[in-house]
């Protein structure tokens, strides 16, 4: 009898272990939050809501896209890059045309999915050259795509440098900022059109990796690639599509970054796809690879902007907020890798 | 052109890896429906052929024909629309995906762009059935037992309907019952006119299932006979090259006293060990038996300080060592892992630094610093005790035959002079020849007054070298047989006891 109750109280101890251990990282975002919220009640209120959902909206859908790259047990410091470029392009492309400095003056307005067709042919094609790297040559994910991220970097501001001479690109057209910064107004809620563009692209991403071949071979490369060639997945083929995908990705977070901000420098995107990984590694998707899903990459972006946004909120010292985001991110890894360490 | 009368056929293969010729002028051929058996010891090319057939290996040269016509078979897709399916030894899956999620990879029933989940749960539900078994196609891999595993493996290979099916030691962590539902599996395949490749290292399965019989030996052809003309003890012939009573040398030495002891020792982490308690005596030689799976590594592993113990004790030397393995080192446990190339040798180091690793303290200057001198010397010696081939000391290990960089390991754990050796399945993977190197070596080291304890997964070894033997079972201590009276069926009987 005592014995099957020690046992019972072992397996107890075993499942909230089990548990704190799966949603550590929830449990210190939300405390941390909640801290901040008592500190400052103010910080409750819809415009804030309506403002966190907005600076969210494009990080998800970089998120989303790099998440598949990080199941695949990869990584990519080139997507604050590919989404600059994008959106300088876009930016270059979707001025107003009675605006004084404007770049290609002789030009008829574009109708606007042209500047987003070419961000997206740009971005795929330095996608594809990414995943040849890594599906071809074997390179680590980390130093193909830091290479890749000075290339891109490179590439942006050469064009940048060619065409505005390195000055800030504004003057948008109105039918490119009404897309990027319109809204719905529902009562007294103002639901930003951005939003809903990420839902849509999130939706897209679920279907895609629950529901079709190539998001369970993604799975499955990113869990045991031996094992996916041994069954006669085509490896190479799987990698370089998770790459064109996020590659869409990035050019249309890009393309709605830059009209949500108004302007476009080459310094756009700059650190972004540190948040994207954080995001991604907060809401569970393990560097390991093969392990993650939709709901955890949407929670860690959530979680992480509303974070970012109430340091700000409350005038942080900016560099005490690099600490703490550092922190968290490795707080993240922390809990993310024992429970993945082989026990013996 | 092939041969018309055959389903496969393959001819004069040849493949060489650095530093070994793997396999040399090999001919092998399955009509359909039936079992042709490929025996050979470990390292004699068995494995490697069927790698070469299914695509994972690129042989060098020779040709395959599926059904008289010629294949090119570059990669696993290639052999599966060929119409070849395979269960390999070590069992590639996914750990974190589901039984189905297995079992379908490549190729996932579509309803137009989208998965089709519910035809593969009644698909996989189907063949579970046919097979007699219980498992849930829903549950996730890693959190299946090792025999269930395999069961899914072979379910997944037989699910392709393929032509040829290749079944690359199946029953190595399989009950007597999985294994008889196994064959019977085996037996519907060949009615439907497949042919079955069944590699095992039990004798008395492949004269149960086999209808021919193909020997290899050191990566050569040796016969292809009928199993119903030949008998165990020519096979055994064939495969070893060697008569019987010389596959071991002899074992002539004095047992003293009881050196180390363990006690109830169970381990708290999966595959866990529950339980477990014996003596070794100084120049005894403990054989560990068992299916794999059945937690002889973890045994040694827990003894050696490197698992966590969550009951019992290690003494040796009037001490409770458990737990520690600082303690063990100290008090001269040495030990020599499985996975020779994962957790042996330092593949990119030339053999000086492979033998003194672990002894590299007492290499020292006294200042601390490393001496070249004293490493090469301690090197010599171990080279010339072990008898180790090797062109120079400067030689990369990794381009040493798979006996010879065992050898380096043995002299790395008898640079400091242990009194207790734990070899976990020492001879894996080495030619024959070096096999009897090896026992010689584990014998000459129990004469000196050393206790060895060793894994092996081949019953004639433990028969052959052990003066006792421990057998597993599903982590427990199944008996102590004296290896003197002791048969394979006995071991067998006990591997099963705990299942």
């Amino acid at each position: 009898m005592k014995i099957t109750q020690s046992k019972d109280k072992a397996e107890m101890i075993r499942s909230v272990k089990h548990f704190l251990m799966q949603y550590a990282i929830y449990l210190v975002l939300v405390a941390i939050i909640v801290t901040i919220v008592i500190l400052e009640p103010s910080i409750l209120s819809v415009r804030n809501a309506t403002f966190i959902l907005q600076q969210a909206a494009p990080k998800l859908i970089i998120a989303l896209g790099l998440a598949g790259l990080i199941l695949l047990g990869g990584t990519d410091l080139s997507a604050g890059r590919m989404v600059g470029i994008a959106g300088v392009i876009c930016a270059s492309l979707l001025q107003k045309p009675d605006y004084a400095l404007r770049i290609f003056k002789t030009m008829a307005p574009l109708p606007i999915i042209v500047p987003l067709l070419i961000a997206i042919g740009v971005c795929v094609f330095f996608a594809m050259m990414h995943s040849m790297l890594i599906s071809f040559f074997q390179i680590a994910p980390f130093i193909a795509s830091l290479g890749m991220q000075m290339i891109v970097y490179g590439v942006m501001s050469l064009y940048f440098d060619g065409v505005n001479n390195s000055s800030p690109i504004g003057g948008f057209d109105t039918r490119f900022t009404k897309i990027a910064q319109g809204s719905i107004q529902m009562g007294s809620f103002r639901l930003p059109w951005i939003v809903i563009y990420a839902l849509v692209i999130t939706f897209f991403f679920w279907v895609l990796w629950y529901r079709t071949t190539l998001g369970r071979n993604m799975y499955a490369v990113g869990g045991n690639k031996e094992a996916a060639i041994v069954s006669g997945v085509n490896t190479k083929r799987v990698i370089i599509l998770v790459y064109i995908l996020a590659g869409v990705a990035y050019a249309l977070a890009g393309f709605l970054d830059a009209g949500r901000t108004g302007s476009a420098t080459n310094g756009l995107g700059e650190g972004y796809e540190l948040d994207a990984i954080a995001s991604c590694v907060v809401g569970g998707v393990s560097l390991r690879g093969g392990v993650g899903r939709i709901s955890g990459v949407v929670t860690g972006v959530l979680i992480f902007q509303v974070l970012s946004y109430c340091l700000v909120y409350m005038d942080i010292n900016p560099y005490i907020q690099f600490i703490i985001k550092g922190m968290i991110i490795i707080f993240a890894t922390v809990v993310d890798t024992q429970k993945y360490i082989k026990k013996r | 052109m092939g041969h018309e009368s055959y389903l496969l056929e393959m001819k004069s293969i040849s493949k060489r890896f650095p530093g070994v010729q793997a396999l040399q002028d090999v001919q092998f051929n399955v009509k359909a429906g039936e079992v042709h058996a490929l025996m050979g010891e470990n390292g004699a090319g068995k494995s490697t052929l069927m790698k070469c057939l299914f695509g994972i290996y690129q042989m060098d040269e020779g040709e395959i024909f599926m059904e008289g016509a010629p294949v090119q078979i570059h990669n696993p897709r290639k052999a599966l629309d060929s119409g070849i399916a395979m269960v390999q030894q070590e069992l590639e899956q996914i750990p974190q995906r589901n039984v189905m999620d297995n079992i379908w990879l490549g190729r996932y029933p579509r309803k137009g762009l989208f998965i089709d989940d519910a035809k593969m749960y009644e698909d996989t539900n189907k063949i579970i059935e046919l097979f007699n078994m219980d498992i849930d196609p829903y549950a996730q891999m890693n959190h299946l037992s090792v025999s269930t595993k395999q069961m899914a493996d072979i379910i997944k290979a037989v699910s392709y309907n393929a032509k040829v099916i290749v079944l690359d030691e199946p029953t190595s962590s399989l009950t007597e019952k999985e294994t008889e539902s196994l064959f019977q599996i085996i037996k519907r395949l060949k009615e439907q006119g497949s042919g079955i490749i069944y590699i095992s290292h039990k004798l008395e399965e492949v004269m149960a299932i086999s209808d021919r019989v193909t020997v290899l030996r050191d990566g050569r052809w040796v016969a292809t006979e009928r199993t119903e003309d030949i008998t165990t003890d020519e096979l055994i012939k064939l495969m070893v090259d060697r008569d019987l009573e010389k596959r071991f040398p002899p074992k002539d030495k004095e047992i003293g006293q009881t050196v180390l002891s363990v006690e109830n020792l169970s381990s708290v982490y999966s595959p866990q060990i529950h339980d477990v308690s014996f003596e070794v005596r100084t120049g005894e030689i403990l054989g560990i038996g068992g299916l794999v799976g059945a937690g002889r590594t973890e045994l040694l592993e827990c003894i050696f300080g490197m698992r966590t113990v969550s009951e019992g004790a290690v003494y040796a030397g009037g001490r409770n060592l458990v737990g520690s393995h600082k303690s063990c080192k100290d008090f001269g446990i040495a030990m020599v892992t499985e996975e020779r190339r994962e957790t042996g040798i330092f593949p990119m180091m030339d053999i000086r630094w492979n033998t003194v690793a672990s002894s590299i303290d007492k290499d020292c200057t006294g200042m601390g610093l490393i001496s070249l001198k004293k490493v090469e010397k301690s090197t010599q010696w171990a080279v010339d005790a072990m008898r180790i081939k090797t062109p120079t000391l400067k030689t990369l290990i990794s381009s040493l035959s798979g006996g010879n960089q065992q050898k380096v390991l043995l002299g790395r754990c008898l640079l400091n002079e242990p009194k207790i050796l734990l070899l976990d399945e020492p001879t894996r993977g080495i030619d024959v020849g070096a096999k009897y190197e090896i026992y010689q070596l584990m014998i000459a080291l129990a004469k000196e007054g050393k206790a060895v304890i060793f894994v092996s997964s081949e019953m004639p070894e433990l028969l052959g070298i052990a003066d006792r033997i421990l057998v597993m079972s599903n982590g427990r201590n199944a008996g102590i047989v004296d290896a003197e009276s002791c048969t394979q069926e006995i071991i067998m009987k006990l591997a099963a006891k705990y299942l």
